[in-house]
């Protein structure tokens, strides 16, 4: 190609002088650095080193670094390189790159071995601050919760509704369809497997023990926290990332009181009502099942059904459901608060949030299994 | 302004922009000579920010023609975009780094993507950059979230230069800084202009810049351009606008 920039070597005497001709500008920047690194070589083989540039056609900060880069190699103690035939236009973007100094060198990455090491270790005792995290959270928002008990007015329910909205009633179609289709799942499963030793009606018990007693509220909670507390982390995160609630802070109102209480309320409130619909689609999934792949009619299945389960079941199901909704508001909104200005802590927080939070919510799915067996539910 | 004019670097023929109902742009003209600093001002809500968007190709216009470098770009392939693109550097009005990668990394993005140079060459026209634009070297391996307002400007602006190009697009680059801050950055777009030969296309409501930094002054009004020329013009004007904001109560004092 034509313009293709050139370092010609010309012997003057005792002296050299290295030419340079073409485009030394960035689009040739591969070329231009394989040119000057070979000529740094030249450093020392001649007490004086010209560099003459009149033939450059154009000269853009690489080629002229390159040029400056080139005369300080080629400088030593005994002999100082010159740059020579530099035309007015280009002489001010020589010495614009004359104030460089060295590069400062990047953080040397540490031994694979030691950041794996430093990871445990810091995940490890990040444990203990997760978990203040959390209990300071939930503090913030009981207190929150008593104030606003006090001074009902400043409650705010618009919001509270908005969000109600998001995680209640936008959550419905989804949950149900989810839940049902478990539900349809168990009981083929169970047929197919009871039918064996001829109790195909025992599969009404364990679809309705399993679906009110733990996979109703535990596979609710699990898709509310993958759906409404990665909304909530986003929706905070960016709200801190562009300083909305530190200006909400210094108009003095409480983030606590503004932001999160709506939010908690909604979640703890929407919980309940989406793990209900959830094991009424279950047990409706699994009974259309029953009915059309085992046989057990409708009339059948209700009243083994009503012989099966207890109110107790149900009530162990409801009563887990606000707990685990409290869980995942507060792992969520302490994400959220916690992003950092980054693009990426915001995804890295909002991740965090879902892993967190169904981790919590089978934790808690245990305890209470453990309460309601010694209470004897 | 309809006369053909061969040293212009971007020529706008009867743009048409609309937002819904809203006509933002309408049968817009606009030349940016080689060389030039053309400051573009206007009222608030104009549309200037949209009119360089529109340039840029981020926003879609309901007719008319843009060509930049001489290349038609509704007409142009995508290997002659990229190469126009190559060509011009970006400055948005905040800043707009990559927020999960450090100054040294976001200035070095366009450079790493585009050319096949070393790391060590990376890093020195790094400092370069950052020299230039009256940054020190230390801030290299900085995250933007730890950087000042005027810092994440100059970052920007290093950022919009890191592979030499030909024209820059500079919108509103001193809001937000403080008027020591904004005339040293406007001493710095002309000497950057100076060196590196640059075309600059500034959107701008700063009188200061005005005065000082660009050559050629034009003003968007009612989605048209309603004036364009020197200072000198813009004064002697009797457009209502352009004498409120020429010759208003802050004029004078930049003035005096």
């Amino acid at each position: 190609m034509s313009g293709d920039p050139t370092l010609e070597r010309i012997a003057q005497g005792e002296g050299l002088a290295l030419c340079a001709a073409g485009n030394w500008t960035a689009r040739f920047a591969p070329a231009l650095e394989r040119i000057v690194s070979d000529a740094e070589k030249l450093r020392g083989s001649r007490p004086h080193i010209l560099i003459d540039v009149s033939q450059v056609a154009s000269l853009d900060t690489f080629g002229a670094w390159l040029i400056e880069r080139l005369r300080r190699s080629l400088s030593d103690a005994s002999a100082e390189a010159e740059i020579a035939g530099l035309s007015a236009n280009y002489s001010s973007l020589v010495d614009e790159v004359r104030r460089v100094g060295p590069a400062p060198k990047a953080a040397s990455e540490p031994l694979l071995i030691s950041v794996m090491l430093e990871q445990i270790g810091r995940t490890v005792a990040g444990i203990s601050g997760t978990i203040i995290g959390l209990v300071d959270m939930l503090g913030a928002v009981l207190a929150a919760a008593a104030k606003v008990l006090i001074h009902p007015r400043s409650f705010r329910f618009t919001s509270t509704v908005h969000h109600l909205e998001q995680v209640c009633l936008r959550a419905v179609p989804i949950v149900v369809l989810i839940t049902f289709l478990i539900g349809c799942i168990i009981s083929q499963q169970g047929i197919f497997h009871f039918r064996r030793f001829g109790a195909d009606i025992f599969v009404v018990d364990m679809l309705g023990v399993l679906v009110l007693r733990e996979i109703g509220v535990l596979l609710v909670a699990i898709m509310v926290a993958g759906r409404s507390g990665s909304a909530y982390t986003a929706e905070l995160g960016s709200m801190k990332m562009r300083e909305e609630i530190d200006a909400l802070r210094t108009m003095g109102f409480d983030p606590i009181e503004v932001l999160i209480l709506p939010r908690m309320l909604a979640l703890v409130l929407a919980l309940p009502i989406l793990a209900f619909l959830g094991a009424m689609a279950a047990l409706y999934g699994g009974g259309l099942v029953a009915w059309l792949y085992g046989g057990v009619d409708p009339e059948a299945f209700l009243l083994r059904l009503r012989d099966a389960i207890s109110i107790d079941h149900f009530i162990v199901g409801m009563v887990k459901a606000p707990v685990m909704a409290a869980v995942i508001g507060i792992v969520a909104c302490v994400e959220g608060l916690a992003v950092q200005g980054s693009a990426e802590s915001l995804g890295q927080h909002t991740t965090a949030s879902v892993v967190k939070g169904i981790f919590f919510v089978i934790v808690m799915d245990g305890v209470f299994a453990i309460f309601f067996a010694s209470i004897g539910m | 302004m309809a006369e053909q004019d061969i040293d212009a670097i971007i020529r706008v023929r009867d743009v048409t922009v609309q937002f819904g109902t809203t006509r933002v742009l309408d049968g817009l003209d606009l030349d940016v000579k080689r060389g030039e600093i053309l400051g573009f001002v206007g009222p608030s809500g104009a549309g200037k920010s949209v009119l360089t968007r529109t340039i840029i190709g981020l926003v879609p216009k309901v007719s008319g023609r843009i060509e930049v470098f001489g290349v038609d770009l509704d007409a142009a392939s995508s290997s002659q975009r990229r190469a126009v693109e190559r060509r011009w550097g970006i400055l948005f009005q905040q800043g707009a780094l990559f927020s999960s990668l450090t100054v040294r990394q976001n200035i070095q993005f366009p450079a790493r993507e585009y050319l096949r140079v070393s790391q060590r060459l990376l890093d020195e026209i790094m400092v370069a950059k950052l020299v230039m634009v009256g940054l020190k070297p230390e801030v290299a391996d900085r995250y933007p979230s730890e950087l000042s307002g005027g810092m994440i400007k100059r970052v920007a602006l290093a950022r919009a230069l890191a592979l030499d190009p030909e024209l820059v697009f500079l919108d509103e680059p001193t809001s937000g800084l403080d008027p020591i801050g904004a005339g040293d950055f406007d001493e710095l777009v002309r000497t950057l202009q100076r060196t590196l030969g640059l075309t600059v296309f500034m959107v701008t409501h700063d009188l200061d810049s005005l005065y000082t930094a660009c050559d050629r002054i034009a003003v968007l009004g009612n989605g048209k351009i309603i004036a364009a020329g020197s200072i000198a013009d813009m004064k002697a004007s009797q457009h209502p606008w352009l004498q409120q904001y020429f010759n208003g109560k802050r004029a004078r004092a930049v003035v005096a």
